[in-house]
């Protein structure tokens, strides 16, 4: 079992590594010299020159590589190229906003979509079923931000009940802060729950077909009840899986979803960062994100020996 | 039902298709001249669907739209198998350590959807047409390498491979020969797949404003536009979504319904 | 003694097929067991399913099933799952995954209990202890607390049993519930299953192609063949003088200490004009 979680916790150190060489390979391969892009055309040789020593960028690249990785695990990710300001500075207040949005999107993703993709399984071959699962179909379809405009539309503009945009941080007004997250977490969190259901539905589908499903109803279980009691559980591996793996379009998803609604969060903070060619900034945001993304997922693999009892024991297989 | 599902997303698909066609030879209006036609007008005659903020027709967009989102599924997508069938067929050939390595390789290459790898793209090289095709093409691969390995893996432990293998024949030669023929309608299922999820970031790379140029119509653009002007005219956000949402479901549903005419022992993989 | 199962005229089809069931009549008395043979595919296990309530969505069920003087046929799913687990319960075959992987088997146990007494938590445990102890285990409460899958098969079709004896139900369906294990661990279970039943003084529709087993643990047979019963009676009856020419070779094809060496096997087609029509000759 601990050697299980201290596999996992390895490959997840070396996608780690990995995934910081693409995004910093990807962010050097800029055409043309930042210094310059960032001082404009005025700006004479001798001042490109200090531009590139302040920055760092005359050090040859594995250096600079290094610099940035050897930072960031001492908790500094490099200064603005544009502003001056610390990236951790710029990042920390918005990671509150977007770990608000995408967590309760995912959360009202799950909440949705587990009863439904039960329904969708049980009544599978009646009216409700085929109606829950067109109905996924339908919203698998629909853009998240799409849905988000739609739904100012009728909320924020017709009826007047939610605000169009704009976030209040939860401290200074819990009530505003609800308010003003209500739609976008909806928007994200109906697309993002079609999309579950279909997985919801094959995943207890299987658990349908089990014998020990059968073993509980004749002991007396209703089918939904011997869903919840049994198939959940039994299911939990799969849909933790795909809830680990939902995640990243999740986290996607909320960048989109913050233009949406003009929410202050790492979503626009990189969008803006993109558009100024502040690369430092940009660079601290994806590998954050990305963080994020492979530490959920090591979590849900560690997460199927909680689960599952015969993979606690180590004995089989 | 698979029948209904496959029929369905057929005529949607066929639907876009038929409107990008017809935008190459005719639109109601020209889609890119600003200030033709007074702007923000309600739907009616000449302008069926009216126009936008900037006096252009919105039909006429939403027609030429149709080209942009196309072309991008179908260069990405064709980048994606391109790559993606033959990495599959490779590590499907490889033991069982080797190809662990590439599977665990595409699993990092997860924590890249192609939205991110796009704005990362665009951070250096500039929101484009082709960063958006290049970051979705790339961000496909893994999706198309593993059903190519999964239904390769089926494939070569069936019992004709074996008996081709007994006759002598060569292992590129099984894999062109036997392999790939099998697992090809798999891999038209994900390019089906693939294809949806290639519009939806294309449409959402348009509206961030990193993905199609301002001046060529798309529908992810449209919806930046419109958002502009919900207050007044709330109908114009409306067309260019539901274009959206019609693209998607008819590939989609080709896709769901292509599976099911899928050899049962492949479908597992699917 | 008087009828605890009655079913008349059962007919229950799938689908398109044709039916899986046709027209099957069959008592059980209170208290006796029945055992019911026939090949597989002649309707014993849909039939035991019939009864429980618990066949799949697309069964058309006709005709009538009687439990304890209540028309199961046509009953609510939610009267019938009161009923489940109570009044009758079923042990099933394959004891490798008739048990949740992910639970103890004492609380699967406990939870049977619980469903229909609504004990709380430590009385619940007394009972399964003691259900347990019933059923052979010397070491309960070690073995509550195991996973299915630290228990071999003999040791899981027993907690099997303990489930479906826990709340005393008048009737046991058993869908041979050997069949899946070794011979030596067969008998274990038999006897543990002999005795409970008998304790519990419960009915037991006893599903087998084991003539041996059935002749064991039953005083009755009925006979199943294409979805029907063929023959019932007494089990000396039935195997000592069959009326029905597919049960005299059932009963030739299982006696097979009375071939003299070196003749040839009886099979069933001897005995059964359909089956020698189309075999060969």
């Amino acid at each position: 079992m601990l050697r299980t979680i201290g596999v996992r916790l390895g490959v997840f150190a070396l996608g780690l590594v990995v995934a910081s060489v693409v995004i910093f390979a990807i962010t050097q391969a800029l055409p043309g010299d930042i210094a310059r892009v960032l001082l404009g055309d005025g700006a004479s040789a001798d001042q490109v020159a200090a531009r590139r020593a302040q920055l760092g960028l005359d050090r040859p690249l594995p250096e600079q590589y290094l610099a940035w990785v050897g930072g960031m695990v001492r908790g500094d990710f490099g200064q603005s190229w544009l502003s001056g300001l610390p990236v951790r500075d710029l990042i920390g207040p918005r990671v509150g906003v977007t770990a608000w949005l995408a967590g309760l999107g995912l959360l009202l993703a799950a909440a949705i979509a587990l009863p439904l993709g039960a329904l969708a399984a049980l009544k599978r071959r009646r009216w409700p079923g085929f109606l829950t699962s067109a109905l996924a179909q339908v919203g698998m379809a629909v853009p998240a931000f799409w849905a988000g405009i739609l739904l100012v539309v009728v909320f924020a503009i017709g009826l007047r009940w939610l605000p169009a945009n704009g976030y209040v941080p939860l401290r200074s007004d819990p009530l505003e802060w609800a308010s003003h997250l209500v739609l976008p977490v909806v928007s994200l969190g109906l697309v993002q729950a079609a999309v579950l259901i279909r997985y919801v539905r094959s995943a207890f589908l299987e658990v349908l077909g089990e014998d020990h499903f059968r073993t509980a109803r004749s002991i007396g279980w209703t089918p939904w009840r011997a869903l919840a009691r049994h198939g959940l559980r039994n299911a939990a591996v799969s849909l933790v899986t795909v809830i680990g793996l939902q995640l990243a379009s999740v986290l996607v998803g909320a960048i989109v979803i913050e233009r949406v609604f003009v929410l202050p969060g790492l979503g626009s903070l990189l969008l803006t960062s993109v558009i100024s060619n502040d690369l430092v900034v940009v660079r601290g945001i994806v590998m954050l994100l990305v963080l994020a993304v492979l530490l959920i997922n090591a979590l849900v693999d560690i997460s199927y020996v909680f689960i599952d009892p015969r993979l606690r024991t180590g004995a089989d297989r | 039902m698979k029948r209904l599902e496959l029929m369905i997303g057929g005529a949607l698909v066929g639907l876009v298709v038929a409107m990008a066609l017809v935008s190459f030879v005719w639109t109601p209006f020209d889609p890119t001249a600003v200030l033709s036609a007074p702007p923000l007008q309600r739907p009616g005659w000449p302008h069926v669907l009216g126009t936008d903020g900037m006096g252009i027709d919105i039909a006429s967009r939403l027609l030429v739209g149709a080209r942009s989102a196309l072309y991008v599924g179908v260069i990405a997508v064709g980048v994606a198998a391109l790559v993606g069938v033959p990495l599959g067929l490779l590590t499907a050939q490889l033991p069982r350590a080797a190809a662990e390595v590439v599977l665990r390789a595409t699993d990092i290459m997860y924590a890249f959807p192609a939205l991110l790898l796009a704005i990362l793209f665009a951070s250096a090289l500039g929101g484009s047409t082709e960063t958006a095709m290049a970051a979705i093409g790339i961000a496909s691969v893994p999706a198309f390498l593993r059903v190519t390995r999964a239904g390769a893996v089926t494939v070569l432990a069936s019992d004709f491979v074996l008996a081709a293998r007994s006759c002598g024949t060569s292992r590129p030669a099984i894999t062109v020969r036997h392999v790939l023929p099998n697992v090809a309608p798999l891999i038209g299922v994900q390019a089906s797949v693939s294809f949806a999820l290639a519009i939806l970031a294309e449409a959402a790379l348009s509206y961030l404003g990193l993905g199609t140029p301002p001046t060529t119509p798309s529908w992810g653009r449209m919806l930046l536009d419109a958002q502009t002007f919900l207050f007044s005219d709330p109908l114009q956000a409306w067309w260019p979504g539901v274009a959206i949402a019609v693209a998607v479901l008819g590939f989609n549903l080709v896709g769901d319904g292509l599976r099911d005419f899928l050899d049962p022992r492949l479908a597992e993989v699917a | 003694m008087s009828a605890l199962l009655e079913i008349t005229d059962l007919t229950v089809a799938f689908g398109r097929r044709p039916p899986a069931l046709r027209g099957v009549d069959l008592v059980v008395e209170d208290g006796q067991r029945l055992g019911l043979i026939g090949e597989s595919g002649s309707g014993k296990t849909v039939t035991a399913l019939a009864v429980m309530g618990l066949l799949p969505d697309t069964a058309r069920v006709r005709g009538s099933i009687r439990l304890g003087g209540r028309e199961l046929v046509g009953l609510r799913d939610k009267e019938m799952a009161r009923l489940r687990g109570d009044l009758v319960s079923m042990i099933f075959q394959e004891p490798m995954t008739a048990l949740d992987p992910t639970m103890r088997a004492g609380r699967q146990v406990a939870e049977a209990f619980r469903l229909h007494r609504g004990a709380d938590a430590g009385r619940a445990r007394e009972a399964v202890l003691a259900m347990l102890t019933a059923v052979g285990f010397t070491d309960a409460a070690r073995l509550a607390d195991s996973y299915p899958h630290q228990l071999s098969g003999g040791q899981r079709q027993r907690v099997m049993t303990a489930m479906a004896l826990i709340n005393s139900p008048r009737l046991v369906l058993c869908d041979e519930p050997t069949t899946a294990l070794d011979v030596t661990v067969q008998a274990t279970v038999l006897r543990v299953l002999d005795e409970v039943l008998d304790a519990e003084g419960a009915a037991c529709l006893f599903i087998s192609h084991d003539l041996a087993v059935v002749s064991q643990l039953c005083s009755d047979v009925a006979v199943m063949l294409e979805g029907a019963v063929v023959e019932r009676g007494s089990a000396q009856q039935v195997f000592d003088a069959p009326a029905h020419a597919y049960t005299a070779g059932l009963v030739a094809t299982s006696r097979l200490d009375l071939v003299v060496p070196g003749s040839r096997l009886p099979t069933v087609a001897d005995h059964v004009g359909r089956a020698r029509s189309r075999g060969p000759r």
